[in-house]
């Protein structure tokens, strides 16, 4: 079993890295951007056999616990299989 | 006067602790390797050094907070013990929830590598309470993510509390100027404690400003407060 977790900056933190690739966007001729936010993407492969509802629960504990800051941090869980 | 300085995979400032608080001010201080279940007896201090603990891997202190040694870490400081972090030291002790808000990336993007000028903003803290509150101290800082981040709730209880200790402040006007705000840090924010008071975090380095054969000293005499203070109070 695959998941994804997308974990993204919250709308109300600053985000200088996302700032910048807009401003290069720009810079390349892209005006259509408006903004751009830069997160991270942690795939994780859990143990087969495991009920989808515990395996969702277990990834949103862990994700809670390391994968995400929730202070500045927002995260979202898909599976891959 | 026992001073543990923790050591995780990626700790570069461990040593310049150690050299600060033990060569030049003469306290016993230790390595503590972050895989010991426990801290040396008789602990008076503990340290979170600089550095890039796991390669700042996931986020800056992430996987530094969750390793074993914070376990007796946060229960010496659960029993008023003094615990200072310095640069990935304060992002390891806000990953591990000892103290509120988050490190960002600076403001600028960029690693910003000078010194700096720190004005004393509250002496309610070991590290500060011998300093005279609006006086300026200059020392370097180095970081990529030191961009002081917390909700406005946070900050306006850290404010009415006396618990922001330190504020970017220009050399000579000592105004907390935009100019002198090095990474975005919320309202110039460059140290804060729990509210306690014991659990201190700060982004400027004191112990790369103690000898004057290498530049500013203003780290010695914060350093030297901080070790007469928890002194007096064990």
């Amino acid at each position: 079993m695959r998941a994804r977790v997308t974990i993204v900056p919250r709308p109300e933190v600053l985000d200088p890295q996302g700032r910048a690739v807009a401003h290069a966007l720009e810079g390349l001729g892209f005006g259509v951007v408006k903004g751009v936010r830069v997160g991270r993407i942690v795939d994780v492969e859990l143990s087969d056999g495991l009920d989808r509802q515990a395996a969702e629960a277990k990834l949103e504990q862990m994700t809670r616990e390391l994968l995400a800051n929730l202070v500045i941090e927002d995260f979202r869980i898909d599976w891959l299989d | 006067m026992i001073v543990a300085v923790l050591q995780f995979p990626g700790s570069n400032c461990d040593q310049d602790v150690v050299h600060a608080l033990g060569t030049v001010l003469g306290a016993d201080a230790r390595l503590v390797w972050h895989g010991d279940a426990g801290l040396p007896t008789g602990t008076d201090l503990v340290v979170l050094p600089g550095g890039f603990s796991y390669g700042d891997y996931l986020r800056s202190g992430a996987i530094a907070a969750r390793s074993p040694i914070m376990v007796p870490v946060r229960a010496f400081a659960e029993s008023g013990g003094t615990v200072l972090g310095i640069c990935n030291g304060f992002q390891v002790l806000t990953e591990a929830g000892m103290l509120p808000g988050a490190l960002l990336r600076n403001a600028g993007v960029q690693f910003v590598c000078r010194d700096v000028c720190l004005r004393v903003e509250s002496q309610a803290s070991a590290l500060t309470a011998r300093l005279q509150p609006g006086s300026l101290h200059v020392m370097p800082v180095a970081h990529r993510e030191g961009n002081y981040f917390a909700d406005e709730p946070t900050l306006a209880a850290l404010e009415a509390t006396g618990r922001v200790l330190l504020r970017y402040a220009d050399p000579l006007t000592g105004e907390a100027s935009r100019e002198a705000n090095p990474n975005g840090s919320a309202h110039g924010i460059a140290a804060i404690a729990n509210k306690k008071g014991n659990v201190i975090g700060m982004m400027p380095h004191p112990e790369r400003a103690v000898d004057a054969e290498l530049g500013p000293v203003g780290g010695r005499v914060m350093l030297e407060g901080l070790l007469t203070e928890v002194r007096r109070r064990n």
